[in-house]
């Protein structure tokens, strides 16, 4: 009974999603001419922010890596000397 | 001698690193690309570490199969991770790239973008393998490390196999001085960084399994 009614509500979620994006299609006004260009159009998409982002998020991943992996070392060390001195203790 | 090989390597790269953006700046523009064709000086090197780190990967998983030696499976699980982070950052600067080259950011069609994407899927499940496989999920991530190395030549050579609008293999022979310079500058500060981080990697690993083994005598 819990599944038909998760499967109903799933269909009706999807076709929901479905009748929003045939509105939106459909409110999409056709091109009803072709004008020619005067000149060819300019680039206007701007290089260096993509330049910049590309080089901070290879930075950004490999110090961040970097820093997730000293912590880890540093947090498994820590609990390997406390269990090794516990281990000592009970021995010893 | 790892304590001295880590800070070595490591200081190296870091040096090497903070050299790079001053002679990839100085390397001359490419004549149809622009400025935007500077991310190739990040965007390759990161590829090919990547590459090469699916074959160590890709190895150290046929050694582990062979001989079940914990020292290969660690060396494995390094080399997975790192064609993750280094496939992360060739995957996210190469759209960066394209969308002013090409403009789109990404192109489904194109043979390398899509196998390029897949081999990493590959080291993405090797790494959730092990993190949620249980025990003897090694053997399985093994098995998966040696089908992602399987992807590289295909990878590789997927650029003059296939029509693409990637550049082939070719752009980097015929590399003019002053831009081979910076680019072969980035690939060896990759690669010493690379090294330094298995190494470190590694030895996570390692004590990861002094940890468990130094749990289990205690609990005896």
């Amino acid at each position: 009974m819990r599944v038909t009614g998760t499967l109903v509500r799933v269909v009706a979620v999807a076709l929901g999603l479905a009748v929003v994006a045939a509105v939106g299609v459909l409110a999409q006004e056709p091109q009803t001419q072709f004008v020619p260009a005067d000149t060819l159009p300019q680039e206007t998409l701007p290089a260096t922010p993509l330049v910049f982002a590309a080089y901070a998020f290879a930075w950004v991943a490999l110090v961040g890596y970097v820093f997730a992996l000293w912590r880890k070392i540093g947090r498994v060390e820590r609990e390997l000397a406390d269990v090794r001195s516990a281990l000592a203790r009970r021995q010893g | 001698m790892q304590r001295v090989i880590v800070p070595g390597l490591l200081a190296v790269a870091a040096l090497m690193f903070a050299r790079a953006p001053y002679l990839i700046d100085a390397a001359p523009y490419e004549s149809t690309m622009g400025l935007v064709q500077k991310i190739f000086y990040f965007h390759v090197p990161a590829a090919m570490t990547s590459m090469l780190s699916a074959f160590v990967c890709g190895i150290a998983s046929v050694l582990y199969l062979w001989r079940r030696r914990p020292a290969a499976d660690h060396t494995a699980l390094a080399g997975a991770e790192l064609v993750v982070v280094f496939g992360v950052i060739a995957l996210v600067t190469g759209p960066l790239w394209a969308r002013k080259a090409w403009g789109v950011w990404w192109q489904w069609g194109d043979a390398r973008l899509t196998i390029t994407f897949v081999m990493w899927m590959i080291f993405v499940a090797y790494l959730l393998l092990r993190r949620f496989g249980g025990p003897g999920s090694e053997v399985m991530s093994a098995a998966v490390g040696l089908f992602g190395m399987a992807l590289v030549p295909f990878v590789y050579l997927s650029v003059n196999f296939w029509r693409t609008i990637h550049p082939t293999t070719d752009v980097v022979r015929s590399l003019p001085p002053e831009m081979a310079w910076p680019f072969r500058w980035s690939i060896v500060a990759f690669v010493l960084f690379y090294a330094a981080l298995v190494l470190v990697r590694v030895r996570l690993e390692r004590q990861r399994l002094a940890l468990d083994e130094a749990y289990a005598a205690l609990e005896e």
